[in-house]
């Protein structure tokens, strides 16, 4: 089993401070750990930290992987590239090393992290011609097909319909319990964090104000905290904790 | 169950397909490389046949002393001057669309034939040798050195922090204008014989091919090649966004640098040997994008060969269209050029650019 934990992580864009102290216990591999904060929070910004694109304070932990298991996927951004879909993941494949040539394994990679997130259709059409939800699946697949022990995506469901965001999230949910691998999700709709993850990271005031699972942490006066709105968490008829929103609160958070 | 799993091996196969497929692509423009050139050395001023030419390039001893300088010493240098200054180019501009991010870069548009202009014009306007060591090569060096000089400061400014890819495009812009007011100015000043050699410089002229210059423009691109081939899975990465490529694990700064240098090497060389032809470092790439894709596997291969065979097409364009004149070489890639382009870029209608 993988865990990771972050140690008084801090980074800065040149002066300006945008993370300190984040601080975590041991998030365990095995399921989902969704990450949540306001726009601006930070949330990119620590997964860049973690990722080592960024430097700061600060330690990572990173027990049962070692640092080139980790794989950070950014928000989507424009691939506007002449290459297929399939070979837009050999090419996810190939950054480890080798030279020109295919091997059959990696080949059989491709084809099966395909299957796994359902696109198989997909796999000759141009990156071009693809719609944005078609492209976030693919960059998924992308992440997906180097095998990694810690993942960690920047608004996977985003530009997703219903259906895909459940298909997916399945998908994700399965490939970390076979794995044991550490994936955190950024997310923005708590109810669907309430329905996938088993653990909540909450972001917000510049470092990270609680770790723990999820229904522990998404509590009226967190989110109220985090976003400056007044909530109920409540059951639904089948027994499933809902957020539901009952407006913005009186002391509206401050800007960032 | 069992269909769905005989279903995902279908990806694979297809890949494997569309893999032989531009293996295809490529072998054919290596063979019609092959057949301009040997069109390009039957065609001249001299009236030579085909038979008669090839059996010289075959066993050059056994033909007449005048045939065989024609076609070996004037006719080849030139077709295969064609050659390396088609493929560097087009190299050059494909590997700056590719760290740059963007359709419009090329040696041209960065400034470096404009620099290289103004080089070659200082030589032949004020006698000004940049390199004084050897003042009978003094054009071609003046040119190389201001379009390096250009390179460099365009490398160079892009290492600061902060300075994006837009700012690299711009930049170059900015230099194409200055060099193009400099060189203004000394043509203003300049007699009119040297008015009309900068004129003919610039216009891009194959004519004055020499077996050393072949043979140094193939050395640059036998040494820079390798080194863009070793770094073919991370260049393709670069291309799905900066931002990707790193998440990828691609150093991409770092690789933008390298391959900006190998770029500005790439194209100043040939530039300072036969001026400015502006063309190939934007069309060479866009028909090997549109032919191939752009996994540098195919892509890079394949913008040589096409940058090559466009140069050597065209030079057989601008012997065959005035019998007994050759035309400058420059001129007819941008007239034949641009209408050819604009029909393969409309009618292939892709969303990639």
């Amino acid at each position: 089993m993988v865990t990771l934990q972050l140690e008084n992580l801090g980074a800065r864009y040149g002066r300006h401070e945008v993370l300190s102290k984040a601080t975590t216990p041991p998030i365990p591999g095995g399921s989902l750990t969704a990450l949540v904060g306001a726009n601006a929070a930070g949330k990119s910004t620590l997964f860049r930290r973690i990722a080592g694109q960024m430097r700061g304070a600060g330690t990572v932990r990173l027990s049962g992987a070692a640092a080139d298991d980790l794989r950070y996927m950014p928000q989507d951004t424009g691939m506007n590239a002449a290459l297929t879909v399939y070979e837009s993941i050999i090419l996810a494949l190939k950054q480890g090393g080798g030279g020109w040539r295919l091997s059959a394994s990696e080949l059989t990679a491709v084809n099966d992290v395909l299957a796994r997130l359902g696109i198989t259709a997909l796999a000759e059409r141009q990156l071009p011609e693809l719609s944005g939800g078609q492209r976030q699946v693919v960059s998924i697949a992308q992440t997906l097909v180097t095998q990694p022990r810690v993942i960690l995506m920047d608004e996977p469901t985003s530009a997703l319909d219903l259906y895909r965001q459940y298909e997916v999230l399945e998908a994700l949910q399965s490939y970390a319990a076979e794995s044991g691998a550490v994936m955190i999700l950024a997310l923005h709709d708590l109810n669907q964090v309430m329905r996938c993850s088993t653990t909540t990271i909450a972001l917000g005031e510049g470092s990270i104000l609680g770790t723990g699972p999820t229904l522990e942490i998404l509590t009226p006066a967190m989110i109220r905290r985090l976003y400056g709105i007044n909530s109920r968490v409540e059951r639904c008829s089948r027994g499933c904790a809902m957020m539901i929103v009952d407006g913005p609160a009186e002391s509206k958070r401050v800007a960032v | 169950m069992t269909s769905i799993t005989s279903d995902t091996t279908a990806p694979a196969f297809a890949y494997r397909g569309l893999v032989t497929r531009r293996v295809f692509i490529l072998a054919l423009l290596a063979c019609l490389l092959i057949l301009s050139v040997a069109v390009d050395v039957s065609l001249g001023p001299a009236r030579y046949s085909v038979a008669d030419v090839l059996r010289t390039l075959v066993s050059p001893t056994d033909a007449d002393v005048q045939m065989r300088v024609v076609v070996w010493d004037i006719r080849m240098p030139m077709a295969m001057l064609a050659v390396t200054v088609g493929a560097s180019l087009s190299l050059a501009g494909a590997q700056m669309q590719t760290i740059l991010a963007n359709p419009l870069a090329s040696p041209f548009t960065l400034g470096l034939s404009a620099a290289a202009s103004f080089g070659a014009a200082l030589a032949m306007v004020l006698g000004v040798a940049l390199f004084p060591a050897a003042i009978s090569l003094m054009v071609p060096i003046n040119a190389f050195l201001m379009a390096m000089a250009a390179a460099l400061l365009i490398f160079g400014l892009s290492t600061l922090r902060g300075v994006t890819v837009e700012t690299i495009i711009l930049l170059g812009i900015a230099l194409v204008f200055s060099f193009n007011a400099a060189l203004a100015l000394l043509q203003y000043f300049a007699s009119e014989q040297a008015l009309s050699a900068v004129v003919f410089w610039t216009m891009g002229s194959l004519t004055k091919a020499t077996w050393g210059k072949v043979a140094v423009t193939a050395v640059v691109l036998a040494l820079c090649v390798p080194l863009f081939a070793r770094r073919a899975w991370a260049l393709t990465a670069i291309r799905l966004g900066e931002a990707r490529a790193a998440a990828m694990g691609v150093p991409v700064r770092r690789l933008r640098l390298e391959a900006l240098f190998l770029v500005s090497l790439l194209a100043a060389v040939p530039v300072s040997f036969v001026g400015t032809i502006g063309f190939i470092g934007i069309v060479g790439p866009h028909v090997a994008r549109l032919l191939l894709g752009e996994d540098q596997r195919f892509f890079l291969p394949g913008a040589m060969l096409a940058g090559a065979l466009i140069l050597s097409a065209t030079s057989v364009l601008s012997k065959a269209l005035l019998p007994g004149a050759v035309l400058p070489i420059g001129i007819i890639t941008a007239l034949v050029g641009v209408p050819f382009f604009a029909a393969l870029i409309l009618t292939k209608g892709r969303k990639a650019w």
